[in-house]
């Protein structure tokens, strides 16, 4: 049993809106939650890096080629932070990596669908980091310091995902060819749906939000977030001439929002099972990347060896 | 000078930096750690940068009017004139990172010359480069003595693939009518001056790295006059595909 005391206290720190740094006394609950969450978010973006990955070598011009490949590399980056603010709760990177690579620790589901399109590329940008940006700026004032400060400085890059993503679909809707358009519009089929899914199961069905939100972890319940994303894409697709797949979606006068059409929570869950059209691939991938990287990991590891000895040699 | 020895010298230097830069960002999301992933992915973005930059000054005296994409990626097969050495598929990390060990020691002896070009567009390109491929050295230096003086497996790989790429390393100092008439206008780099240098700074790597050097001498070529290699086919139907599968489409 923890003591009372002390999750009182916590909590009135918590309340205060203070940070909680690593070495600050934290529940045991608050502490596995952050882990299981930092690390979720560790391997998504890592993940990610395999959809987009897939379109560098086929990008349509270098200008394009060459701001893939950069915003490909921030997420890599985003996943070495995340990886950090994760050892600072005592787990190392290696063992949340083995994990992934087994199948036990989670990732964002919308990396499991597919690329097929050059549009797509868009549409993730667009849809999928900036639903990441929705999320992630609420995750900014989250109580655990390290976490917080990843998110911040994430966010800063996070802006330029969504916005080359964006600048994709204003080339191809609004200012493509047809053909150019017809694949603007099916790429935006294809995600907006799992872009929505991003926000997690509706508030009546999240089990764990509510201790959450009383820790501060989590700032803005999965339907709040969800509807500021909806609010702000909706006009953005307008502007680019692209069709909500949505028959239900409309501007609501009297709420100030848009409302939109139930999700399907099916696919949801069988995507977050496993059944994706891509969970197989991604993680077959990642794993092959892993394998193939033994020996480069241990080569290192054994020259650092050999040089801190040669150190010591030279020392004494 | 003669405008179209001039441009040809340029998409040289272009398509080696296109290609090498292709081939690196297969990396991208694949390598062996994280920081290696973000490595690569950096360093392509130099090349991508630098090929970007010559494509450039290519378009403005191409005859055909095209702009940096239509040259990058919209020509035949037979009109890329990069070394085959960077065109070859990227094996596993020994066979890149020696793949990178040696051209990019090349390459920046190379840039060091460029620098005194007489063109003003050739040698800042050089100036601006060099801070680059300087990094890039020390990158697949440092990893050329891990594997090399790391384990019994890196060694035997990193052995193996300096032995496999040897024989597309002569090309790199082949001079021929474009490069010589280059040099006689005084823009252009003598690439056979660059060879004792390179194998000096090599064999010194190498010795540390307790590897030995490749013996051959004899070389394949081609690429300067677009005969390439089975796998350039591939690299160019991947990269070419959206230029090609839409003509005339803005991106
Ligand atoms: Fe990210
Ligand atoms: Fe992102």
């Amino acid at each position: 049993m923890e003591n009372q005391n002390l999750l009182e206290k916590f909590q009135r720190y918590v309340d205060a809106e203070n940070k909680i740094e690593a070495k600050d006394w934290m529940p045991d609950g608050y502490r596995k939650t952050l882990i299981r969450q930092m690390a979720q978010h560790a391997h998504s973006e890592v993940v990610g890096m395999l959809p987009e990955g897939n379109w560098i070598s086929r990008a349509p011009s270098l200008r394009r080629k060459a701001i893939l490949i950069s915003k490909v590399q921030d997420e890599a980056g985003h996943g070495l932070y995340l990886y950090s603010a994760c050892e600072t709760l005592g787990v190392d990177r290696s063992t949340l990596i083995d994990e992934l690579l087994c199948g036990k620790a989670k990732y964002s589901s919308i990396f499991n669908y597919p690329t097929l399109s050059w549009a797509d590329i868009g549409a993730i940008g667009w849809l999928v980091d900036g639903a990441a940006i929705v999320n992630q700026v609420s995750l900014q004032r989250t109580s655990y310091g390290p976490y917080s400060r990843a998110m911040v400085r994430i966010c800063k890059e996070e802006s330029f995902h969504q916005r080359q993503g964006y600048e994709i679909m204003i080339a191809l809707a609004k200012n493509g060819n047809a053909a150019q358009k017809k694949m603007a519009q099916e790429a935006f089929n294809r995600w907006w749906w799992p872009a929505l899914m991003m926000f997690g199961p509706s508030d009546a069905n999240s089990p764990n939000s509510a201790q959450n939100m009383a820790w501060k972890i989590k700032r803005h319940s999965n339907d709040e977030l969800r509807q500021k994303f909806v609010d702000m894409t909706v006009p953005q697709a307008e502007y680019v001439g692209l069709t909500i797949p949505d028959k239900d979606l409309k501007w609501n006068e009297e709420t100030g929002h848009y409302a939109f059409g139930e999700i399907d929570w099916t696919e949801f869950n069988e995507v977050v099972k496993g059944n994706g059209p891509c969970n197989k691939q991604r993680l077959q991938t990642r794993n092959a990347a892993h394998e193939k990287g033994t020996w480069v990991r241990e080569a290192a590891m054994a020259y650092a060896q050999k040089q801190s000895e040669r150190q010591k040699v030279s020392a004494a | 000078m003669n405008k179209e020895i001039y441009n040809k010298y340029i998409i040289r230097l272009a398509d080696d930096a296109l290609i090498l830069g292709q081939r690196l960002s297969e990396w991208c999301g694949h390598g062996p750690i994280l920081e290696e992933d973000i490595a690569l992915a950096n360093i392509s973005l130099d090349y991508i940068g630098q090929a970007t930059n010559l494509f450039k000054q290519a378009s403005v005296a191409d005859e055909l009017g095209r702009d940096e994409d239509a040259l990058a990626l919209a020509r035949m097969e037979s009109e890329y004139n990069n070394a085959l050495l960077l065109e070859l598929p990227n094996g596993d990390y020994a066979f890149t990172i020696a793949r990178q060990y040696y051209y990019t020691s090349f390459y920046l002896l190379f840039l060091e010359r460029l620098k005194q070009s007489s063109d003003s567009f050739l040698a800042g390109f050089a100036e601006k480069s060099i801070k680059e491929v300087r990094y890039h050295v020390q990158h697949a230096g440092d990893w050329m003595l891990r594997m090399g003086d790391g384990t019994e497996e890196s060694h035997t790989r990193i052995q193996e693939a300096l032995h496999q790429l040897w024989p597309y390393l002569g090309e790199l100092f082949e001079m021929d009518d474009v490069e010589r008439a280059t040099v006689e206008e005084g823009y252009g780099v003598d690439r056979s001056l660059l060879l004792d240098e390179w194998k000096m700074k090599l064999s010194d790597l190498l010795s540390e790295a307790t590897l030995t050097l490749p013996e051959s001498a004899w070389h394949h070529t081609g690429g300067r006059h677009g005969r390439h290699t089975e796998q350039m086919g591939f690299l160019l139907a991947e990269m070419q595909f959206l230029q090609r599968a839409y003509p005339g489409a803005k991106w």
